[in-house]
């Protein structure tokens, strides 16, 4: 699954109990995809020793967030579809 | 420990905590990293000498470069790794620099709220503040409090104001609006001007010298 900018996606709202970077306040949280940043090393093997690979879409999703929109660089395999 | 089941209604010291024990730790860990072959001294001296010898001073001249010539403007917005190699400053390791500008409507502010990352190539190392866990946090949470702490008052016509949380390799670059009573300045004083909090988001670049009389 990959997004295009404009797609409604939401944040997978699981518990990852490694290194990750998706911060816990968007988890679970719908959002809109603003910018394609392309792939990168994936964090979550990478800071154990691995290559980070198969890398992973690199997304800028933007979140209205009740004080400001917010937006939050967000790998693909955190990203679902919102239907 | 997950983040996520850390209560903070007891009490404890600052994350900060001693600095002392934290540089202890560090030099533990290279020591260990350097016995295991992991890295060699000479990289982490180069490393550290590198750091310690970017400054803001390249940021500014990015922003100056695009407040004088349109055409500067529309590339650093477009790709700002490739603008910083124009004009052949060291963007840094990161493969992707994103430049967004402030306008009339809308303002930008960066944060990494989860450690600390930070267009360090052209901006030098980050402030302990930016660092620090309030901050972190209340830029997500409080944003408009903080910038009133920083002093900044956003313009009457600021209609949106928008969080960059850098949460993974992209580093973020905030060109600020050119202040008034500049059009005669040229690009080293315009450069004079623009602070390194002006591109963080959570200051104005200076005023210049003849507005303030």
């Amino acid at each position: 699954m990959s997004f295009r900018v404009g797609d409604r996606v939401r944040v997978a709202d699981r518990v990852h109990a490694g290194h990750h970077r998706t911060p816990s306040y968007v988890k679970g949280r719908s959002g809109r995809i603003e910018r394609v940043h392309g792939p990168f090393a994936n964090p979550e093997t990478r800071a154990y020793g691995s290559d980070g690979l198969p890398e992973q879409v690199l997304y800028q999703v933007a979140f209205d967030l009740e004080p400001a929109r917010t937006y939050v660089d967000v790998f693909e395999h955190w990203l679902e579809e919102e239907r | 420990m997950n983040d996520r089941d850390h209560d903070h209604d007891h009490p404890h010291e600052p994350i900060a905590g001693d600095q002392g024990s934290v540089a202890a730790r560090a030099r533990a860990l290279e020591e260990l990293l350097v016995e295991k072959g992991v890295v060699q001294r000479e990289d982490v001296r180069r490393n550290v000498d590198w750091l310690v010898s970017r400054s803001p001073a390249d940021g500014a001249r990015l922003v100056a470069r695009a407040w004088v010539d349109p055409g500067f403007r529309e590339r650093l917005l477009e790709d700002a790794r490739a603008a910083a190699l124009d004009l052949g400053l060291d963007p840094g390791p990161s493969p992707v620099v994103v430049a967004v500008e402030n306008t009339e409507q809308v303002h930008h502010m960066v944060v990494c709220t989860l450690c600390s990352c930070y267009p360090r190539a052209l901006l030098g190392p980050p402030p302990a503040w930016y660092k620090s866990l309030p901050y972190r946090s209340r830029a997500v949470s409080d944003p408009r409090g903080v910038l009133e702490e920083f002093g900044l008052e956003l313009g009457e016509g600021v209609v949106e104001l928008r969080v960059l949380d850098s949460t993974a390799d992209i580093r973020y670059l905030v060109v600020p609006r050119r202040p008034d009573g500049t059009d005669d300045l040229g690009e080293e004083e315009l450069a004079a001007l623009v602070t390194r909090d002006s591109m963080i988001g959570v200051a104005e670049p200076l005023a210049p010298a003849s507005a303030i009389v």
